[in-house]
């Protein structure tokens, strides 16, 4: 039976969500505008009530969608194209950002909490802030609208509650079974289940959603006619987006560097690029935003940021949504028809934000004087420069695709693509932005905080620069650095660490509160430097010593760079000797690693039957029990020995995904002080076929008979009868015999136990297999004349992974450093916020 | 001349210098035609060719050779509806049957396209368009 309530019930609240969100703006509007008093308070309390029914219009469709999905309601699209049966709960609130329809959902929920919050923290600037936020809600609720309008069939917005059938509207099953509901999902991508893919997407949301903040501040002290008022209010807010949006990005790279095997934590993929271009924007207005309230200067600068940083958050929405990167990017989301009112959404605000400050602009105050070099502010603006440079140069080449579009749009035609090299295209440039910061973020502080004239500046800035000379001078030496630009980086991240800290030694009176501008710039800079050590000399160990390639036809990075392990032996690979000690499967419920080879496989993937008494499990299963186990995910066992008594194990991971049509690798990571170990597999015997016996010839042999089986010295060791045979026990006149092989191979010595039988005067055959070895062997005939037995022997792929290694030296300064700096962040937003409440 | 007017020069000419340097390391949409007209003339930047995967009336991908399983090789569509043979060496990337359009980055060498990347734009992402299993 179709359950058509709760998308009906779904659609319902979406409509109110959007009816209620313009009808709010209104009402706040009126209130804004009312001269009386009196009525304006009415009109704010009843824009509040009418903002109240669109959070529960918002709330309503949330809870609607995550009924779809949690009861596996497949009748609806949203739930079959991004859920399955046997997804666990808390991957099924990724299937809200795995799908656009729910991200914009995200997006509105965290405007409503922030809606809420603005009211109850900021009682008196609630008319024109909410004016401004229920604008843009209205907007984001017009995406999921799905409504077509009548007469003109422009259909607005793609509702997440459209049903399968309606969304293939052509699949045959649906002309034959219009009630047709398909008895399980096609999935969530294997790559989005991961915890961090649970955090990430909603952090970065919040990130974005509060973006709207600062600029609903400005627009709001332009309509109620305050130019200058908001920014204290504004800088809490930009402090508050910067940290989430700046950890938003941070877990992204780190998700990354753990899911995903190019090897690093940032691939300046347009979708990540989407969102460093406004964060860097934000920072700058956070430099601006600071000036502005400090000294009631660069007002008109700290307004155009705030505008900009939400124009570009606009921008970054229509970059990926609307399907323009097309075929640049891996991960675009796919057009679903929004783009006109992507563009509609981009414009409005532009337009309206340009209007609102162009007609205050003479109302604007500038004290406009020549800057002087020594004065607070002056270092604070060039690096708001360079920060908008280095956005601004990002901002140039993803925007590649919008070009060829401007210009197809016009008529023209125009075949520009992104840079073949996208890393080195930005890391060149970019690299020298982060000079420029960590530079400039060493003289800020030191200008802001010091009174200098160019005497004093000398004897206040020798010591930092001596300190940082003599470091960077060492540390140069010890890892040899030679690249001119890693120098001046790494000099000037000392820098910027060393002024910070002798301005927080001097601060320290103070205690932690005025801490929290040096502390983010100094997290900044160790940021930096573990960039720098960790993309700049990252070091490929797995190199392939033994002289011959592997494959003619792998590429020659392939071959080279990569080591090739057949399980059981032991291989050196720099410090470390490696031994591939066979595949695993990880069970579900405890997360422990057992051996695929001795596991019977059952007809779904996610169960098999044990075929041994695993240690790992003890008192949990024993022989013959099924198991749930993470069935797409392979492991591989590698154990790294770096000395006597010293060693570890790392499971890289390949997922099998037939949907997905074929093989991702996932890498492991073994963490030291200094140093990341950074493995995953390159290449895997396909786990999905089936092996390829070959069959060698037959051969005789009698008890104690040494043969060699694909190299492997062997030995027939015993012959016994049996008495029971997989349950059955053998009645009188039947025969049961077991041989016993016992191969001498790398890694210890493997039995293989081949069977015969004559049961009913029938003979079965039972053959012994040892996937690791490829070595498959049937006792194909006894010959008690000869006192001899006949075997069969078959050989299949041996085992093998071929591995690849890197060394990502300091790694931990860039986790850390991100830490320190979203510390310093939090540490400058409390006490902005405690400037409000004082007010 | 003011320190004001100073630094705007100095941000416009950074500004440019982003501009020219987007603009030089900016690879081309071409086709098979044009891409091998840049081989021929020397030319070893490295370009996009965007294209279809050749079908047959059931759907399925023709030209496609991964006997040599760490080698992949397939033909490609362009825009002028030449067929081009890319051969890339690594294995055939994920996804790759679901995609809708494939882009190539490499070069002409010799009679083939030498890929060094596949993109691929694969509706299967985020949008399932298809029911596989109909019970």
């Amino acid at each position: 039976m179709l359950q058509l309530l709760p998308g009906q019930l779904g659609h319902f609240f979406v409509v109110v969500c959007f009816v209620f969100a313009a009808a709010s703006a209104l009402v706040y509007y009126l209130g804004l505008r009312e001269k009386d008093p009196k009525r304006a308070q009415t009109l704010t309390r009843f824009g509040r009530s009418l903002f109240i029914i669109h959070a529960i219009g918002a709330i309503g469709t949330i809870s609607s969608l995550f009924y779809i999905i949690y009861h596996h309601l497949y009748e609806y699209h949203y739930a079959w194209s991004h859920s399955s049966n046997n997804l666990p709960v808390h991957y099924m609130i990724s299937c809200f950002w795995e799908g656009q329809e729910g991200s914009f959902l995200l997006w509105i929920f965290w405007h409503v909490m922030l809606g809420i919050g603005l009211i109850s923290l900021h009682p008196k600037w609630e008319a024109p802030t909410m004016t401004v936020f229920m604008m843009v809600q209205a907007f984001l609720g017009s995406m999921i609208l799905g409504v077509v309008i009548p007469g003109i069939e422009l259909k607005i917005g793609s509702s997440p509650f459209i049903l399968l059938r309606e969304f293939m509207q052509d699949a045959p099953i649906f002309a034959s079974q219009p009630d047709f509901i398909p008895e399980d999902g096609t999935g969530l991508n294997p790559l989005l289940q991961n915890y961090w893919m649970v955090i990430h997407p909603p952090i970065t949301f919040l990130g974005f959603a509060s973006c709207l903040v600062p600029f609903s501040f400005m627009i709001g002290g332009l309509l109620k006619g305050d130019p200058k008022g908001w920014v204290n209010y504004a800088l809490p807010w930009a402090l508050f987006a910067s940290a989430f949006l700046g950890l938003g990005i941070m877990m992204g790279g780190y998700w990354a560097y753990e899911t995903l095997n190019f090897g690093g934590y940032w691939n300046w993929d347009p979708v990540e690029n989407a969102v460093y271009i406004p964060w860097l924007v934000l920072v700058a207005s956070v430099h601006t935003l600071f000036t502005s309230k400090m000294y009631g200067k660069a007002l008109k600068a700290s307004m155009i940021l705030v505008t900009s940083t939400f124009i570009l958050i606009l921008y970054s929405t229509f970059l990926t949504r609307s399907g323009v990167l097309g075929d640049t990017s891996v991960h675009s989301f796919t057009d679903l028809g929004l783009s006109g009112q992507l563009l509609i959404y981009l414009f409005f605000f532009t337009l309206l934000a340009i209007w609102m400050i162009a007609r205050n602009w003479k109302k604007i105050p500038d004290p406009h004087k020549e800057v002087n070099a020594y004065s607070k502010e002056f270092w604070v603006f060039i690096g708001v420069f360079a920060l908008l440079l280095a956005s601004f140069q990002v901002l140039m080449t993803t925007s590649i695709p919008v070009y060829n579009s401007i210009v197809e749009g016009l008529g023209g035609s125009s075949n520009l693509a992104p840079p073949a090299d996208p890393i080195a295209h930005y890391g060149n440039a970019q690299i020298w932005f982060a000079i420029g910061v960590a530079i400039l973020s060493a003289l800020g502080p030191f200008f802001w905080w010091n009174k200098l004239d160019l005497k004093e500046l000398r004897s206040y800035a020798t010591p930092p620069l001596i300190i940082t000379l003599i470091i960077s001078s060492v540390i140069m030496l010890v890892a040899q650095i030679r690249s001119i630009p890693y120098i001046l980086l790494l000099t000037s991240a000392l820098f910027s660490i060393t002024a910070n800290v002798l301005t927080l030694q001097r601060l320290h009176k103070a205690g932690l509160r005025l801490s929290g501008g040096s502390l983010a710039h100094i997290g900044l800079a160790i940021v930096l430097i573990g960039i720098l050590f960790s993309a700049g000399y990252s070091r490929v160990v797995s190199e392939n010593l033994s002289g011959k390639i592997y494959h003619e036809d792998f590429s020659e990075e392939m071959n080279l760079k990569n080591v090739l392990l057949w399980r059981g032996k032991t291989y050196n690979m720099g410090d470390y000797e490696l031994t591939y000690l066979g595949p695993r499967l990880e069970t579900r419920k405890e997360g422990i690693m057992i051996d695929r080879d001795r596991v019977i496989n059952t007809s779904d993937p996610n169960f098999v039957i044990l075929d041994y008494e695993a240690e790992e499990l003890q008192g949990l299963a024993s022989i013959n029990d099924t198991i749930e186990v993470f069935g797409e995910n392979n492991y591989y066992e590698i154990r790294f020995k770096v000395e006597e008594g010293k060693e570890f194990t790392l499971f890289p991971r390949a997922q099998i995904n037939p949907d997905m049509g074929g093989l991702l690798a996932s890498p492991d990571i073994k963490k030291f002080f200094g140093k990341d170990l950074y493995t995953h597999v390159s290449s895997i015997v396909d786990p999905t076929e089936p092996p390829d016996w070959k069959t060698e010839p037959s051969f005789k042999a009698k008890l104690g008979d040494t043969l060699f089986l694909k190299d492997h010295p062997a030995i027939f060791e015993n012959v016994e009868t049996i008495e029971q045979i997989a349950g059955h026990t053998l009645t009188e006149g039947d025969i049961g015999v077991k041989a016993r092989i016992r191969i001498i191979a790398p890694g210890g010595e493997k039995l293989l136990e081949p069977i015969f039988i004559i049961h009913d005067q029938m003979i079965g055959r039972i053959a012994d297999e040892n996937l690791g070895l490829g070595i498959r062997i049937t006792l194909m005939e006894i010959l008690p004349d000869e006192n001899a037995f006949v075997f069969k022997f078959q050989s299949g792929q041996a085992d093998y992974v071929i591995l690849k290694a890197m060394e990502k030296p300091w790694i931990n300064l860039l986790w850390g450093g991100t830490l320190l700096c979203l510390f310093g962040i939090v540490l400058a937003m409390r006490r902005r916020f405690s400037d409000v409440r004082k007010e | 001349m003011k320190k004001t007017h100073i630094i705007i020069l100095v941000i416009i000419a950074a500004s440019i210098a982003i501009i020219l340097s987007t603009a030089g390391d900016a690879s081309q949409y071409v086709s098979f035609e044009e891409a091998r007209e840049l081989a021929e003339e020397g030319n070893d930047k490295l370009i996009h060719v965007v294209g279809d995967l050749p079908k047959d009336s059931d759907g399925n991908i023709l030209g496609m050779d991964e006997s040599q399983k760490v080698m992949f090789s397939f033909d490609l569509v362009d825009i002028n509806q030449e067929v081009g043979r890319v051969i890339y060496q690594e294995p055939k990337p994920v996804d790759f049957e679901r995609a809708e359009k494939v882009v190539v980055v490499g070069k002409m060498e010799g009679e083939h396209f030498k890929a060094e990347k596949i993109l691929m734009k694969c509706p299967s992402k985020y949008v399932e368009d298809e029911l596989t299993e109909a019970s």
